[in-house]
């Protein structure tokens, strides 16, 4: 019996000493992951652009798309929103300064704190190429600009109508699948991003990512060649379809990412199978150098900031560490103590009391 | 150690020299609508447009505006973006007046050599600021009024080429530009009465318009000192119908979904209005105030109770709305677009001067887009059926492309009377790609502004005092018998001949079948030969003509 408790002593304090030691190596591996995605700010350039009330849904699509964004972390200075038409103050919507994205209208994407830098008649294929490249003119303002470097990843999400190789801006003019590849050239050869992750929902999106040549970008579409892309759902008092189907589950997958989140991009490629969607959501990943497992969805979704502490640790790590004594956790010595004393007093009794003391 | 601490507090508040005043009038309207106006006023001793010195440090004036006037040199700055039109004969006169969709007018510093250059950054700028499409102004909208739109704050200079007026009738407004212009408040949307703005309930209504104003006043009687004045306001007009489950009653709560919870820290006054002129005796209000305050503000005395917050009260306010005589707008118009076809059309402006026995001029501006070509050798006005004559006109021709026409008249209203304006115009063929994406649903011509000084029922007051409400102190007051008067007709859509856009596409395809089939065939007819072609012989009969051919036989054919 005596051998018995002595066993489970030993037992716990060995647990009590190698835990610390197992925490500080995940924090080595989270770190070292952590260092070794290479870019330091994040963007996004999310733009809708079709007009007119029946398009709600499209409006309601890159809304909830800035709100997930802008959950994550990435604030409105670094967004450019660009939206083609007013859906929540049009004069058709029963509750205005609102768009929702579930016919229960649970979720106000619109919400309360939402900057739009390009709005109604702005939105136009010269603006959205001129936003990318970056040449526009000099009196812009800065809301309006992406001013991002070498070292940001950047997201950029369209969602509209469109075919086999355009996509549609305001039911005026098109953008083709070459001048959006010849954009991202551009925007590469100025070294005007890192990576770059391109999510396009419209019908026959993946025509619009087969002509990309530049380096570091991965694209999803929410249907391939030859397939339309659908909507999801009618609201009766709205009278519209509120979302389409792709981004209605690409929504429910973002709510459930936080910024510690370590989802990565095979679980993004999953999102709406066609069981759910209808159409098959397709992926292009050949440009990109990393492996998709090993890119997290905060990567391009959050702005998980990161400070180059390289310099730092290779500081830290030159010098000889100081070997910090290992103290046991309080109340420990005071246990084992009592602990010793019970089982003195088990074995000899208490009568040899009065010789300690 | 207490008088030093207060003398340090003394010389700190000496320093910054700027305060914040708050303020919110509710007023029930006779059509069951309720009126709610909120003003936001900072003042601050400084000079902005001093040479060499840069003014670095802000406090309660915000930041993006202060770097804004002092890089463009504004003296004044006007914008405001409703939603709604200002129904004037239901709801009598605005505190604080605007015409739907976006205005902005802008006084310059005599100092700045090219004002169209800086007003053109200046819109970009504000564009990005209030996330509003303002950068759509250009040269092509806009005009400068020679004598509508004098300063309203100090200010000597008359030479109207400092000035710039433009409107965007079309422009939309949601929470995107109420975020930024909540932003501007020194609390923000944390404290005091920028609480209650949510915008589920401020644009469910039948009037939204939210505005800034800077302007540069004299902080007393003898003018020694001036300062800056920002007021940022918010009007706004609930349907008490549409949202109030029939009942007449209303409360802060019902109204803005929000209670007043502390007044702003930052804010040296903080009250509530409520106009109980109408019906005393019916009312009821709850907290009940014995304070009571009288105003005269639009040529007509008013009783309100003031909640302070700053001493603070209960925040909801309930009562039962009354009826009862409604002072008559003395001033109001109206516009409309006469005529039918898309080829030509006639433009009336109607103007109702409403008192019983006076007479007194006004100031029609007129501003009108070049794709509207005005026939001004058709211009009449007629007050009861007979010519009037306008006493001044002013009148810049549209050059296309280039500016918009701009037709200024001083025109003297008889009394109880309506005056017609009318202008015969001719739409203009635009070229294709300058159509907007959707050109079917029209073009929109800005309000027209008319400007009066309209003589008042009640003495005005012209002293000067510091602790006059913010709603009554906007408009300089300059006699005692008449009040400045701003009314803003209603924007007119017209729809311009509006060509085929698929057009292109069609004649591209039959002109290239056309020339394919016609002059394809006719140029075959003309440049084809014909030969004659020998079928070649089968190999039994080749064989045998080269047999022949070595024994030197004639050949088969």
């Amino acid at each position: 019996m005596d051998y018995y408790n002595l066993l489970t002593t030993c037992a716990f304090i060995h647990l009590l000493v190698s835990i610390p030691y197992a925490y500080s190596n995940y924090v080595e591996n989270k770190a070292g992951q952590f260092f070794s995605s290479g870019h330091t700010n994040n963007w996004a350039v999310l733009v809708c652009t079709s007009r007119f009330w029946f398009n709600y849904r499209h409006v309601a699509n890159t809304l909830s798309v800035y709100r997930s964004v802008k959950r994550l972390g990435i604030p409105d200075s670094h967004i450019v929103l660009m939206l083609a038409d007013d859906m929540a103050c049009n004069y058709r919507n029963p509750k205005p300064a609102t768009v929702f994205s579930h016919k229960n209208m649970e979720l106000n994407v619109y919400g309360d704190d939402v900057e739009v830098d390009y709005r109604g008649y702005e939105v136009t294929v010269e603006n959205f190429l001129r936003v990318l490249t970056g040449r526009l003119p000099p009196s812009t303002p800065r809301s309006k600009r992406l001013l991002s470097d070498d070292r940001s990843n950047i997201l950029i999400y369209l969602t509209g109508h469109g075919g086999n190789g355009f996509l549609k801006f305001q039911d005026s003019e098109e953008i083709s699948n070459m001048e959006l590849a010849d954009a991202f050239e551009q925007m590469w050869q100025k070294r005007r991003y890192n990576e770059l992750l391109f999510i396009i929902d419209t019908c026959q999106g993946a025509s619009m990512y087969e002509r990309f040549y530049s380096p570091n970008l991965m694209a999803l579409a929410s249907s391939q060649v030859g397939e339309d892309s659908l909507s999801h759902q009618p609201d009766l008092a709205i009278g519209v379809h509120l979302m389409d189907k792709y981004t209605f589950y690409l929504l429910e997958f973002l709510e459930e990412v936080h910024p510690a989140s370590q989802a990565n991009m095979n679980d993004l490629f999953k999102v709406c199978p066609q069981s759910q969607c209808v159409s098959t959501p397709g992926h292009r990943t050949d440009l990109f150098q990393r492996n998709p497992g090993s890119v997290l969805i905060t990567d391009f979704f959050g702005s998980v900031l990161l400070h180059d502490m390289k310099q730092l640790v290779a500081d830290v790590s030159s010098q000889k560490p100081k070997q910090k004594d290992w103290h046991p956790p309080d109340g420990f010595i005071l246990g084992l103590w009592t602990l010793i004393l019970l089982v003195f007093f088990q074995t000899y009794g208490i009568k040899h009391l009065k010789h300690i003391f | 150690m207490l008088i030093l601490s207060s003398l340090l507090l003394f010389i700190l508040l000496a320093a910054a020299r700027d305060e914040f005043q708050e303020e919110l009038v509710i007023r029930p309207l006779h059509s069951g609508d309720i009126y709610a106006s909120f003003q936001f006023r900072t003042l601050w001793d400084t000079d902005f447009l001093q040479e060499g010195q840069k003014v670095s440090h802000y406090r309660l004036f915000p930041k993006s505006l202060g770097q804004v006037l002092s890089k463009f040199s504004v003296r004044e700055l006007h914008i405001s973006f409703t939603q709604g039109f200002w129904r004037t004969m239901q709801w009598g006169q605005p505190f604080i007046p605007s015409p739907p969709g976006a205005e902005l007018w802008v006084w310059f510093h005599d100092t700045v050599s090219d004002v169209d250059g800086n007003w053109k950054e200046l819109t970009n700028v504000l564009s990005g600021i209030f996330c509003a499409s303002l950068n759509f102004i250009d040269l092509t909208n806009t005009v400068q009024p020679s004598a509508s739109f004098k300063p309203l704050g100090l200010g000597n200079a008359t030479d109207h080429r400092f000035l710039r007026y433009a409107t965007l009738p079309r422009e939309i407004v949601c929470t995107e530009n109420l975020t930024p212009w909540k932003k501007l408040l020194p609390c923000g949307s944390k404290a005091g009465l920028a609480v209650l703005m949510k915008s589920e309930k401020l644009f469910h209504s039948s009037f939204h318009s939210q505005a800034v104003h800077i302007r540069p006043i004299c902080q007393d009687e003898q003018c020694s000192s001036k300062a800056w004045e920002l007021r940022q306001t918010l009007n706004v007009v609930f349907d008490l119908h549409t949202s109030g489950q029939g009942k007449k009653e209303w409360s802060l709560f019902k109204m803005f979904s929000r209670t007043l919870t502390e007044a702003c820290p930052l804010a040296s006054s903080s009250k509530v209005y409520v106009d109980i002129t109408d019906n005393p005796e019916l009312f009821e209000l709850s907290p009940a105030t014995p304070l009571l305050g009288q105003a005269v503000v639009l040529g007509d005395r008013r009783t309100y109770s003031v909640y302070d917050l700053i001493m603070p009260t209960s925040s909801m306010v309930l009562s039962p709305c009354a009826l009862g005589d409604m002072l008559r707008p003395l001033l109001h118009a109206e516009r409309y677009v006469a005529g039918f076809g898309l080829q030509t059309g006639e433009i009336h402006t109607v103007i109702y001067n409403n008192h019983p026995y006076r007479a007194f001029p006004v100031l029609l501006m007129d501003s009108v887009p070049w794709y509207l070509q005005l026939y001004i050798h058709t211009l009449t006005v007629t007050s009861k059926s007979r010519d009037n004559k306008p006493s001044y006109i002013h009148y810049q021709p549209a050059k296309d492309r280039h500016r918009p026409h701009l037709l200024e008249m001083l025109i003297q209203l008889p009394p109880h009377s309506m005056t017609e304006v009318t202008v015969q115009f001719e739409r203009a063929l635009l070229k294709w790609t300058e159509y907007t994406p959707d050109p079917n649903h029209g073009f929109y011509v800005g309000s027209s502004v008319v400007s009066a000084l309209v003589p008042s029922m009640v003495a005005m007051r012209t002293n000067f005092t510091q602790d006059q409400p913010l709603f009554s102190s906007f408009v300089p007051v300059k006699e005692e018998s008449s009040y400045f008067v701003r009314v803003y007709t209603e924007p007119l859509l017209v729809n311009l001949p509006t060509p085929d856009f698929s057009m292109p596409y069609n004649v591209i395809c039959l002109t290239c079948t056309v020339v394919a089939v016609g002059y394809g065939s006719f140029y075959n007819l003309l440049t084809r030969t014909f030969q004659v072609d020998e079928p070649s012989p089968p190999l039994s009969k080749r064989l045998a003509n080269l047999i022949r051919r070595m024994r030197g036989v004639p050949l088969l054919t």
